[in-house]
């Protein structure tokens, strides 16, 4: 069971009460009917996938049903921080994996 | 190759079992082969097995971080069906089906090949009406399936829970007979076995360490024991496709997660098919040797943890056990995890990258096993002819670009 630290509420809570919604720092491209069909696709459906620190969203459902961002490992599964939309981690990633 | 038989049973009974030939060898490394296999699982297996029976390839090697058959191939509930909505993937995994039923005999090997059926419920009117459209749509693929009422689900299996007191009451499922299990590491040990015997290199602990590549061609693989060069390298790593992608500076349209299953003490025989229910998330079979064999959905977050989280195993001996409610003093003897890799339409890649000589056969996701030697065919021919067999053709990379999706997701309703 992971316990994570949401920012909004600042306090630790279960993981049931949260969802994972995937990659964080995807930015939307500004202009979707300038963008090509290959840029278009790789915003949609291609992702980093990394095998070691990885930045993710989650939304803290059941609390306050705000998202939030974590870095956390892929394979200790060890949470490194927990920030909020807008904010850089301090936590770089070094995966093994996935492109970048 | 030693043939299995009856008659070999008996003949090596006299001499006590002790002069069986080894299955297979375990070679040094050549420096070049025409065809590597980085995965040494079911369809890596597989393809390196078709590769040498039905093209002719015969120097190729499996590289294998691990040991044959150790990832998800043993980590799976072992269901095989072919029963899904659309045409391109009905077709792929129906071909897997047909060389299902006649595995054993072509590989001198007893994959323990069940044709069971296997049900899947419905719990809402919207699930019977995508059972009754996915039961249509696969009986106009020439795909066996029927749509079953609760009266003849209780009929079948007489252990579960139909009455209209539970909390999802089962209002029907559909039905496909030739659906069943398979044993899973049989099907990795035979596929190896007739790879071996006909003379593929199957590298165990070799851990691919860096793809090499020049001009937009590959050259080979970096490996924990050294550069072994290749004309032609094919992928087939499941949850780690994306490490051996970016090897090669490619990024893939997956992520990779823990999926996990569980088995039960043995028990006396109960149930004698498979029931999975998309709905409340779980699905069950029994196996020979009487454990229960119980699926759990994927955990939501990415990993290659190979364990799951424990909130999952509660979520799906819930439904395990409001279904079947003689099963709630059942104990669970294990629990593990598989790394899954999943693309966001539910169906595999099997496509050409844009490094010459460079394939992918990846993106199985949650229900892979039961492909293993479709996907091992026709990624053999892929391999061989340099481009898409007919029925891979539609499973490239590029659909993430075009748009052109194969949506099983929801369409087919079900937990793999």
């Amino acid at each position: 069971m992971l316990h994570i630290y949401c920012p909004h509420c600042e306090e630790y809570r279960e993981e049931e009460e949260f969802r994972p919604k995937g990659e964080a720092h995807i930015a939307r491209p500004k202009a979707p009917e300038e963008t090509d069909d290959a840029a278009w696709g790789d915003y949609l459906f291609f992702r980093k996938n990394p095998r070691g620190v990885h930045h993710e969203q989650w939304l803290h459902a059941a609390g306050c049903r705000k998202f939030f961002n974590v870095t956390r490992h892929t394979v200790s599964y060890e949470i490194l921080e927990t920030y909020k939309v807008g904010q850089q981690p301090t936590a770089r990633t070094t995966d093994k994996g996935g492109a970048k | 190759m030693q043939r299995y038989s009856g008659f070999g049973l008996l003949k090596h009974g006299l001499s006590h079992h002790e002069n069986w030939q080894r299955a297979w060898r375990n070679p040094e490394p050549k420096s070049k082969y025409d065809v590597i296999i980085v995965g040494g699982g079911g369809h890596g297996l597989a393809t390196a097995y078709y590769l040498a029976r039905e093209h002719g390839i015969t120097n190729v090697a499996v590289v294998e971080k691990g040991w044959l058959g150790g990832g998800n191939t043993a980590r799976n509930t072992t269901i095989v069906r072919s029963n899904y909505l659309w045409g391109e993937a009905a077709w792929l995994y129906e071909h897997a089906m047909k060389l299902w039923e006649g595995l054993s005999q072509d590989l001198n090997y007893n994959v323990m090949f069940s044709q069971r059926g296997v049900m899947n419920l419905g719990h809402t009117l919207q699930d019977m009406r995508d059972i009754h459209r996915r039961v249509n749509a696969n009986r106009l693929n020439g795909i066996d399936g029927e749509v079953l009422d609760v009266r003849q689900i209780q009929e079948l299996v007489p252990i579960m829970d139909c009455s209209r007191s539970t909390r999802y009451p089962v209002l029907g499922a559909s039905w496909q007979p030739r659906g069943g299990v398979a044993r899973h590491d049989a099907v990795a040990w035979g596929f190896a076995r007739g790879a071996d015997a006909r003379g593929v290199d199957l590298l165990q602990q070799t851990e691919v360490t860096g793809i090499r590549e020049s001009g937009g061609r590959v050259l080979g693989v970096e490996t924990t024991r050294g550069f072994i060069a290749a004309d032609t390298v094919g992928v087939v790593a499941a949850g780690n496709s994306s490490v051996i992608a970016k090897m090669a500076g490619l990024r893939l349209p997956l992520e990779s997660h823990p999926l996990q299953a569980l088995v039960s003490e043995p028990l006396k025989p109960v149930l004698d098919t498979v029931v999975m229910s998309n709905h409340v998330h779980g699905y069950v079979s029994q196996s020979d040797k009487g454990d229960l064999v119980i699926g759990a959905g994927i955990d939501g977050y990415n990993g290659y943890g190979q364990r799951g989280s424990y909130p999952t195993i509660e979520h799906t001996l819930q439904a395990i056990v409001e279904l079947f409610p003689m099963f709630s003093r059942v104990r669970m003897n294990r629990q593990w995890g598989g790394i899954v890799d999943t693309t966001p339409d539910a169906c595999p890649i099997i496509s050409a990258t844009p490094v010459g000589g460079l394939f992918f056969n990846c993106g199985w996701g949650t229900g892979g096993f039961k492909a293993t030697p479709g996907s091992g065919h026709v990624f053999a021919a892929t391999l061989a002819a340099g481009k898409a067999h007919p029925l891979a053709a539609p499973f490239t990379i590029d659909r993430f670009i075009s748009g052109k999706l194969i949506d099983e997701h929801g369409a087919a309703g079900v937990a793999h």
